[in-house]
């Protein structure tokens, strides 16, 4: 549905060490893949792929002064899927042997088969070359499972002394590391053996001010990345101070420093006014932007909702085909928005997607203009396209790969623009930094979105917290309106694990970056209320 | 075989229990089948049977806890799995909050098993979707939905004696119906655990006759109104005010819940006197398993009596630390309401607003509960007690708790499940003064 932020469990829970080994060999993989890739076309299947998966998570969560829980998952099996009689057929199991996935490939094509009978029209595979065997890792320094627990709590533990320390009531972190070892094999003639890693330091900060009986919190700047445990060394180099005087980062991340200014800004919080609602000029750092990019852009591209896919669930789309036919202007000529599954240290990157297509950039909206969306092999003749997109994704080996969102980024301004000469010209604006509340329509026209802080700008200066800000957006009167866009040393991503979609319900790791960017006269609203 | 019998059940959990060397050990069995199709464009477009049995098995040696699970269950594996709890729990910290696993306690079964329910196949199961497409097929309109239909069981040990065993069915529906040109949409969901009341044919008659005659909706200006929420409609936001209902949050100040200079709000008066949140695991229409996930006894838990907090919920370390007893995690939310369905309550209404559903809900504030969201799927402008045009889709910025002092009249509560909340729900229809919606969306 959206971009939820909260984590969950995935798996069963193994022991710590048990995630530094038992990598199922290459060769042992091969030889399962034929197996199945055998049986499959043996029972009367055209097309088969296999994908035998190795998913490692662990969780540290820790509560104010004390660790809650250490929760280490893994889920191990082999998801199967073949074309029979021109229809989808799906089997998975975790019997490993080579009888186990013989048995699941033939099950997936009786499957493909009983489907068929219903099928009004055969399913249309875009053509993918066999790759022979290639291999992936994710371009990371220290691999997050190989740092023991105890320096993991340790270093949360100091965060959240930290925060006590500097005016926080409460505060929650939790360190979340991912490991997901796939292999992956078609009757095209590929075995592709990927190795990917993803991290995401979480806090929130809570100050209560029991005389008034008000109380504020401040979450993270931190974003989920696909990076190891470096991305916690608090690398100078990769903060930057806002004119606002808040800190935010990029490749890496100050947890202790960021827990510091948590706690204090939250405290700052209880004392800010209210913003006066109105129209205003938001200047949106991209520890905010990536949320609006995600719901408003990514979402609205994805093919499957643009043809009604989704319909019940995650919703469909405004950005209908006739659009793209009709070279509809999405946003100003500052917006360029490429999807992407390169690009180093996100968490979309991948050598080939979960169906065997090697990956690759590409624009969705073209100095305004719609250009494209998001597809995958069996969608891809639909809007002429002669190749899948590669960006098609399972979230386990039991379940069915199907589209999801590449990362989608705002492409940073041509002309040089720093954040400072950016703010210089707002006479009368928000500058909103992280991301809160979230919320927008089926059809991705109608938004909301909050924030972590908000400062007035006024006539060139930032001026003083103020709270209690929400802006209420159309999509493309609000890309329409973006008139500025600062230069790529700017440029930082945000994401999410836990984008939702489909039935039964599948998560999704997903960056999107930018740099700072300038919207006018956006509708802000005020959220303060009262219960008497 | 992803149910086991109850002596099946035992069985295992005595032999870990047996095999444990640590002070105390908790072991559970989770299991079940659960069946799915999926259908978009009036087309089947997926459909599947996912089988699974997870055996958890938490130790402590002191306040040092465990948790290592597993879903083989021959004698090595088990013996595997407990010693790796056990490994885990002498490497773990002190865990300060740690409370002893749960006495012995005496569970009254819950009826939460249904025959039929438990008999759906894939027949059943393509039948449903092909009874949602062909009535839309034949009037022009497209169906998209999902069933989801299962049979699970629990059972737990631990070794203080304690032990339970239930099987449960569910079976959930959602179908949402749009016109060909995409100008009109609706919707139907039933959350049952009975197949036997489960009639898609009559079901999906409602989301059709929503998605023709919500086509063609004219915009109101935004603003405050009175609306009649459906009760799909009102679920999502209550289910958000439930949440707050944890005693430990409201006595540290973090809660709407939270009283000016310290302590919580039982007692005191927080909505209209009309309303009334109990939570009941034997309650007819939403019958739920008879403990927690911690294997602590569900009782009924009066949570709002004539508008005033009568219960928040007291976790085992929270209610020892303040001296209250410790409740379970409630499983359901019934609330009170009148005799009248919502086309009565329709009936009664000079002009208003009827929203049959609403969407994508998020806090907005803590503090106050304040929750955004759109409508969707068939919002209807009502004049002289009757529906005179539909709507386009409103943004709305509004608090439960602020709603639930608006009050006009409560309907006959019915059986429902929010979109993003476990809680199985029993609410009436609202009829509700001074809704505030924010803006217009353009979505259908």
């Amino acid at each position: 549905m959206g971009a939820a932020l909260l984590p969950s469990v995935y798996g069963r829970a193994v022991a710590a060490e048990a995630l530094l080994d038992g990598a199922i060999p290459v060769m042992v993989k091969r030889t399962l893949a034929d197996a199945a890739l055998a049986a499959a076309t043996g029972a009367g299947a055209s097309y088969c792929d296999v994908r035998i998966g190795r998913y490692l998570r662990q969780f540290v969560i820790t509560r104010d002064a004390h660790v809650e829980n250490v929760v280490n998952t893994e889920s191990i099996g082999v998801g199967i899927r073949v074309i029979a009689g021109g229809a989808w057929g799906f089997a998975a199991t975790n019997d490993m042997s080579t009888a186990g996935v013989a048995t699941a490939a033939r099950q997936a094509t009786a499957i493909a088969k009983a489907n068929a009978r219903n099928q009004t029209a055969p399913v249309q595979l875009a053509p993918t070359p066999g790759v022979g065997e290639q291999s992936w890792r994710a371009p990371i320094r220290t691999n997050a499972m190989a740092v023991p627990v105890k320096e993991k709590a340790a270093l949360l533990l100091d965060v959240n002394a930290a925060a006590l320390a500097n005016g926080a009531d409460f505060v929650n972190s939790v360190l979340f590391s991912v490991n997901e070892q796939k292999y992956f094999a078609s009757t095209d003639g590929s075995y592709i053996d990927q190795d990917i890693h993803r991290i995401w330091p979480l806090m929130r900060v809570t100050a209560v001010d029991k005389a008034t009986g008000k109380f504020r919190t401040r979450s993270a700047l931190s974003a989920p990345m696909g990076l190891g445990y470096e991305y916690l060394d608090g690398n100078k180099a990769d903060q930057t101070v806002l004119p606002s005087g808040v800190v935010v980062y990029g490749k890496s991340y100050d947890m202790k420093a960021d827990a510091i200014a948590a706690a204090k800004q939250a405290r700052a919080k209880l004392k800010a006014p209210s913003v006066k609602p109105g129209k205003y000029d938001l200047v949106l750092d991209p520890s905010h932007t990536w949320l609006t990019i995600h719901e408003s852009v990514g979402h609205p591209t994805e093919l499957d909702r643009v043809l009604g896919y989704e319909a019940n669930y995650a919703g469909t789309s405004f950005a209908t085909l006739d659009k793209r036919r009709d070279h509809f202007k999405y946003g100003s000529d500052k917006v360029t928005i490429v999807a992407d599954k390169l690009q180093p240290g996100s968490l979309g990157a991948v050598g080939f997607d979960d169906e065997g297509v090697k990956t690759k950039q590409w624009a969705l909206i073209k100095d305004g203009v719609l250009v494209d969306y998001q597809a995958i092999r069996d969608q891809a003749h639909i809007i002429g396209k002669t190749a899948s997109d590669g960006c098609c994704y399972a979230d386990s080996w039991s379940s069915v790969q199907f589209q999801r969102m590449a990362n989608v980024s705002l492409q940073p301004g041509k002309t040089k623009l720093s954040v400072p000469d950016m703010v210089a010209g707002v006479e009368n604006g928000i500058y909103i930094v992280g991301d809160g509340s979230f919320s927008i329509d089926q059809q991705r026209y109608n938004a909301q979105f909050g924030g972590q802080l908000f400062y007035e700008i006024k006539n060139g200066k930032v001026g003083g917290m103020i709270e209690d800000v929400a802006y209420q957006i159309r999509t493309p009167e609000f890309w329409n309106s973006c008139v500025a866009v600062c230069d790529e040393r700017d440029y930082r991503l945000g994401g999410s694990f836990f984008d939702g979609k489909g039935q039964p319900a599948q998560v999704s790791a997903v960056s999107h970056g930018s740099s700072t960017a300038r919207f006018n006269g956006i509708n802000v609203i005020s959220t303060a209320r009262s219960l008497g | 075989m992803s149910i086991f019998t109850e002596a099946q059940a035992k069985a295992i959990l005595d032999k870990v229990i047996a095999l444990s060397k640590a002070d105390q050990c908790t072991a559970q069995l989770k299991g079940g089948v659960n069946g799915n199709v999926r259908f978009a464009l009036n087309n089947v477009s997926t459909a599947g049977i996912v089988s699974d049995v997870d055996l958890v098995v938490e130790v402590a040696f002191g306040k040092r806890v465990g948790i290592a699970t597993i879903n083989a269950f021959d004698d090595a594996a088990l013996e595997r799995v407990v010693r790796r709890a056990e490994d885990l729990a002498r490497l773990a910290p002190e865990n300060p909050e740690f409370v002893p696993a749960v006495a012995k306690q005496t569970y009254q079964s819950t009826p939460t098993f249904s025959p039929a329910t438990a008999a759906i196949t894939a027949d059943y199961r393509a039948q449903v979707a092909a009874d949602s497409i062909n009535p839309c097929k034949a009037e022009n309109l497209v169906a998209a939905g999902f069933l989801q239909d299962g049979v699970n069981f629990v059972a737990f040990a631990n070794s203080k004696g304690n032990f339970g065993y239930q099987q449960a069915t569910s079976l959930d529906y959602t179908c949402t119906v749009r016109t060909a040109d995409g100008r009109g949409s609706g919707w139907v969901g039933r959350d049952l655990q009975d197949a036997k009341v489960f009639d898609t044919k009559s079901d999906i008659r409602t989301a059709m006759r929503k998605a023709s005659a919500s086509a063609d909706a004219k915009a109101l200006e935004p603003g405050k109104y009175t609306v009649i929420l459906e009760p799909a409609a009102a679920a999502g936001l209550l289910a958000f005010m439930f949440r707050a209902f944890d005693a430990r949050e409201a006595d540290e100040g973090r809660s709407f819940l939270s009283k000016k200079g310290g302590g919580n709000k039982i007692g005191e008066q927080i909505v209209d006197p009309r309303v009334n949140f109990t939570a009941d695991p034997s309650h007819p229409d939403a019958v739920i398993m008879p403990w927690d996930d911690d294997g602590l006894l569900r009782e009924h838990l009066p949570l709002v009596t004539n508008g005033k907090v009568a219960n928040l919920e007291y976790s085992r370390f929270w209610a020892q630390k303040q001296g209250k007893k410790a409740n379970a995690g409630i499983g359901n939310l019934i609330m009170a309401g009148g005799t009248k369905s919502t086309a009565e309550l329709i009936k009664g209404t000079a002009k208003g607003i009827l929203v049959t559903r609403t969407w994508y809900i998020r806090m907005v504030d803590p503090q106050t509960v304040l929750l955004t969201g759109l409508t969707r799927d068939g919002t209807f402008y009502i004049e002289n007690g009757a529906i005179k045009y539909p709507l386009k889709n409103f943004r709305f910025n509004e608090s439960p708790v602020i709603m639930l002092n608006n009050i006009e009249e409560l309907g006959r509560p019915v059986r429902v499940k929010g979109d993003e909340s476990d809680l199985i729900m029993v609410l009436p229809p609202m009829k509700l003064r001074d809704f505030t919606f924010t803006s217009l969306s353009d979505a259908v």
